[in-house]
């Protein structure tokens, strides 16, 4: 199993424990950790996807000159894709964090079974 | 607990496609056209070592200004969903019980070597590994040290939403001075190029990365300082 395939099966097996934790966890806060980790796994697959075997990384210096680098560099433009999920995913956190915090203000409990309004 | 049984079942599914995903795939051995463009272009395009960033803050500019205004919206609902509810009076919080003497000492002493170590991060952007984003997040951790010493801790909110504004206002200025001055909107050739792989190189992406940095760090710690100033009601 190369680094490539190791690190894109990491991703799906995090991908698939979040959405378990997310799905069959009562906790709220549980379930946001769950959604954190399956975000990171989304992030390695991406990752993985763009890495090519025995490149390096994708900035150019002594050792990576100009005119070596379509030869030299892995793919840069998932790793862009994945800068932003990252800084959007911490948003996404903060946002659950804070309702999270005021559902706990107005019921005192955290237990996703407390909050039946939205069910039928 | 038939629950937990289907939940398995959806999981087990979803595992499958992504089995069947990953036995078919085989990594490249060449970078595609997109990537190789960047590669072979961004050094006489743009100025910028790292390829990275040359692709966030300058190819991809209008993106990132998209994503640095979806962080200042979160900032903004996070004030404003915790604000409901908040003790008016700062002065009614109960004060916890004091941080330990290492915390305190030792944010004293961290705290500034966090703030430069967030500077040197989204500065040398364009050159090594990191940026404004990285090191905003790195400045809002000072931010959280402090507050962990002294959770009743002053920030003004004033100072950090002047800090935030003023750096989104002078990056779309850039943004539009690119439009005027150079090629398009966000085109870092407004100042000079330089010298390749020099730190005042790159043209406007140490400036646009310098921006960022300072608004993310104002909203991560205006979102922090939103979260350490909700307290339970008594």
């Amino acid at each position: 199993m190369t680094l490539v395939t190791l690190a894109i099966a990491t991703g799906f097996a995090l991908v698939l424990i979040g959405l378990l934790g997310a799905l069959t966890d009562r906790n709220i806060l549980r379930m946001i950790v769950a959604f954190t980790i399956a975000n990171t796994g989304v992030n390695l697959v991406l990752i993985g996807v763009g890495m090519l075997p025995g490149r390096t990384a994708p900035i150019l210096d002594e050792a990576v000159s100009v005119a070596q680098a379509a030869a030299r560099i892995v793919d840069p433009v998932p790793q862009a894709l994945v800068l932003t999920a990252i800084v959007i995913g911490l948003g996404v956190t903060a946002l659950m964090l804070a309702y999270a915090l005021r559902l706990h203000q107005t019921r005192h409990s955290l237990d996703i079974r407390t909050f039946t309004e939205l069910k039928w | 607990m038939i629950r937990t049984f289907f939940v398995v079942l959806l999981l087990l599914g979803l595992g499958a496609v992504f089995a069947g995903l990953m036995v078919g795939y085989t990594p490249d051995a060449e970078l595609n056209a997109t990537a190789r463009y960047y590669a072979d272009n961004t050094a006489a395009d743009t100025g910028a070592a790292n390829i990275v960033t040359a692709i966030i803050v300058t190819y991809r500019g209008l993106d990132t200004l998209g994503e640095v205004t979806v962080l200042f919206l979160t900032a903004a609902i996070v004030a404003l969903v915790l604000a409901a509810g908040r003790e008016k009076d700062p002065a009614s919080r109960i004060a916890p019980p004091p941080a330990g003497e290492l915390l305190t000492t030792g944010s004293r002493l961290l705290a500034p070597l966090i703030l430069l170590l967030g500077v040197y991060v989204f500065a040398n952007g364009h050159l090594t590994p990191g940026g404004g984003f990285q090191g905003g997040a790195i400045l809002a951790s000072a931010v959280l040290l402090l507050l962990l010493t002294d959770p009743l801790r002053h920030f003004g909110h004033r100072l950090i939403s002047v800090v935030e504004s003023l750096s989104g206002f002078i990056y779309v200025l850039i943004g539009v001075a690119g439009v005027v001055l150079a090629g398009g909107f966000l085109d870092n050739r407004i100042l000079p190029l330089g010298d390749f792989g020099a730190l005042l190189s790159a043209g406007a992406i140490p400036v646009i990365y310098t921006l960022i940095g300072l608004k993310v760090g104002a909203e991560f710690a205006s979102m922090l300082v939103s979260l350490s100033e909700t307290e339970e009601p008594r």
